[in-house]
């Protein structure tokens, strides 16, 4: 009985996932006809809250745009990825734009697209391909840059003092490129004073949870540290939680630097307990609409192109928090 | 001294107290424990405190593995756990009343029990390999978490719920004292009444178990339900802790952690004998590991390899035929020598 009832639900969920496939045919015959701008955007997922805001940018600026666009959710998986893009291939949508879940693995699937005469743009993430014709441009955020911003606040922070400075840090995920080019990027900046000093360095992995239980080990090993550096403002709030516990002010007696300027991360910046937070914007869909446009359109555009980003102090974070999205 | 050195829990507590000295050298006044703003503060405080989700998911987990089963789920289930408290919590118009947040525990402690039901269900009902069983929920429950909190990170300000993570009573962490409770009463159950010589028979035979009259399925549904409120228990002190839930991160891959610590702990994964206190001693040694790395100061890109290397130096260790291999090759080396 039981085996019927589940061969029976299961060649059900086979017939609606036929029907699905030919609805996504059918559709791709009309995409092209209508003179309107057609773009497949595969996803990397829905894992953080930075990358739900990601997809809502695109989703906003596409339909602004008046660009159709055809969505997809990898969940995280690159075989999904792949799928979707050779769905996309198969639908000749007019480009194709994706954030890559891991570096390696993609020349088969981009010389097809290639092949099929359908520019590519990768958005936030890059690939490790020696054939750079393999894609037309790479939009996202430089993280070495976003390091150095951190460090050069620091450095003006503590200009004209002599006194050794002790930094903590809290890296993201080891071996993610945000986690060790936000390290390289604020080491190079500091470096040039012997004065600034990383006592500590540990991974927090981009969590709350982490931040705290190591920001906890930190300020029980190390008596003296002057600022933390955090690689996300998640690990930063946790760490934040620890100072508290520990007696101290976060923000006067640690002052603690965050990449990212999450919402949650903006009202700790406006409340005094974070001093300074280096933007790693989400919201790069209406650059990438226009990217879109002038790919498709034959002009040439820069192989590299950066999202539009800001850092924020406390009085700045106040001002704009009101209509902070995400 | 002889029965010390066999006794099971021997060798876990030598690597705990080697850790734990071995912090005093790049730490001094690592287990000093003083008191701060009315409560103990030290890094032995630290370590028991942040040792206390896996400490629950590892009992629960125990008794699962007691009855030759496993659950994979338990990470996920935290996540739900939290995700459904800090949700409730987070649409109360006063986030500070007692009562809604009490509501909120309920709700997630029930929906906890839910899902051990259905894990039991599983496999007690249907029949599927725990090991299949629960993989379900360990992949489906990580999207219900994900659902819940709408793939974001939801804060709370709600003072009453910071308690049972992050707050204390009479100095002691209040999560502590939950866990200890929580454990203590498992542990008179299971040692005081024929419980846990029931689940341990069910392990060890299910078959020969029926035939001698036990309802092998009551036992081993039993397990899965105490194993899903255990987590659940778990994620509430979990996402309290920091006052969040974060339902993609929350309980990530804590199942590995716990059955390592139920097997640091002496208990076999074939089912059969198990050992609560050892489940513990695990926990804190795992634990005391983590805290170890960030007070030493290990590489972040060789922490994992530093883990390894302890892991397997224990369990070589406890492992009888390898001392045993270990010690007639250094007698026959005495003797040739």
């Amino acid at each position: 009985m039981f085996r019927k009832v589940a061969t029976a639900a299961l060649g059900g969920l086979l017939v609606a996932a036929a029907l699905t496939a030919c609805g996504g045919a059918d559709e791709s015959g009309s995409g092209n006809d209508d003179g309107k701008l057609t773009m497949g955007f595969a996803q990397v997922g829905a894992e953080s809250g930075w990358r739900t805001a990601n997809t809502k940018s695109v989703q906003e600026a596409a339909a602004a745009a008046g660009i159709e666009l055809k969505f997809s959710d990898a969940q995280q998986k690159q075989e999904n990825q792949i799928k979707a893009i050779r769905s996309y291939i198969a639908q000749k949508v007019d480009v194709i734009a994706f954030s890559p879940v891991v570096e390696t693995g993609w020349d088969q699937v981009l010389k097809e697209a290639k092949d099929a005469k359908i520019p590519v743009i990768l958005t936030d993430r890059a690939v490790d391909s020696k054939d750079t014709s393999l894609y037309k441009t790479f939009i996202g955020s430089d993280f070495v840059l976003e390091g150095k911003k951190a460090g050069e606040w620091l450095v003006k922070e503590y200009q004209g003092k002599s006194d050794t400075v002790n930094i903590v840090e809290l890296q993201g995920t080891t071996g993610s490129a945000p986690a060790n080019d936000r390290k390289s990027g604020f080491a190079d900046v500091i470096k040039a004073d012997p004065k600034f000093k990383v006592i500590a360095s540990q991974t927090g992995e981009f969590t709350r949870a982490k931040g705290k239980e190591v920001m906890e080990a930190f300020l029980k090993a190390n008596p003296k540290i002057d600022v933390l550096y955090a690689h996300n403002d998640d690990m930063g709030l946790g760490a934040i939680e620890a100072i508290e516990a520990a007696g101290k002010k976060p923000g006067v007696d640690i002052k603690i630097i965050t990449v990212d300027a999450v919402k949650d991360g903006m009202t700790a910046l406006a409340a005094g307990k974070i001093n300074f937070i280096v933007e790693c914007s989400p919201l790069l869909g209406p650059q990438l609409m226009d990217l879109a446009k002038k790919v498709v359109a034959g002009e040439t555009v820069p192989q590299r192109v950066l999202t539009e980003e800001t850092t924020f102090t406390p009085e700045q974070a106040k001002a704009v928090l009101p209509e902070r999205k995400y | 001294m002889k029965a010390v050195v066999r006794h099971r829990l021997f060798w876990p507590a030598v690597m705990l107290v080697v850790l734990l000295i071995g912090n005093t050298f790049y730490s001094p006044s690592f287990l000093k424990v003083t008191l701060r703003d009315g409560h103990f503060y030290g890094s032995l405080v630290d370590i028991l405190r942040s040792a206390t989700p896996l400490a629950l998911v590892a009992l629960g987990m125990t008794v699962v593995i007691a009855t030759a089963g496993i659950d994979l789920s338990v990470g996920s289930v935290m996540a739900i756990s939290g995700a459904t408290a800090c949700l409730w919590i987070s649409e109360l118009g006063d986030q500070n009343a007692v009562g809604g947040v009490l509501v909120a525990v309920a709700l997630a402690l029930l929906l906890s029990l839910v899902l051990g039901v259905w894990n039991g269900f599983l496999v007690a009902a249907i029949g599927i390999q725990p090991i299949i069983a629960t993989l379900i929920l360990m992949v489906a429950g990580r999207g219900i978490a994900q659902l819940i909190t709408g793939g974001q990170i939801i804060t709370v300000n709600s003072s009453p719920y910071k308690v049972i993570g992050a707050g204390y009573a009479l100095a002691i962490p209040v999560s502590v004292i939950i866990v200890a409770v929580f454990v203590a009463v498992a542990a008179v159950l299971v040692r005081r009444s024929a419980l846990g010589l029931l689940v341990e028979s069910v392990g060890g035979n299910p078959t020969a178990s029926r035939l001698a009259g036990i309802k092998s399925a009551r036992y081993i549904w039993i397990a899965y339900v105490f194993a899903g409120l255990c987590a659940g228990i778990a994620g509430l002190i979990f996402s309290s802790n920091v006052s969040s839930a974060d339902g993609n991160n929350a309980g990530n891959l804590i199942e590995l952690d716990a059955i390592l610590a139920v097997v640091i702990g002496g208990t076999a994964l074939t089912g059969g004998r198990f050992s609560i206190a050892g489940s513990i001693l695990g926990a804190v040694v795992i634990k005391t590991l983590d805290i170890t790395i960030y007070t030493v100061g290990v590489p972040t890109s060789s922490t994992l390899l530093f883990k390894a290397i302890v892991v397997i130096a224990l369990c070589l260790a406890q492992s009888p035929a390898f001392r045993a291999k270990f010690a007639r090759r250094r007698s026959a080396a005495e003797a040739t020598a």
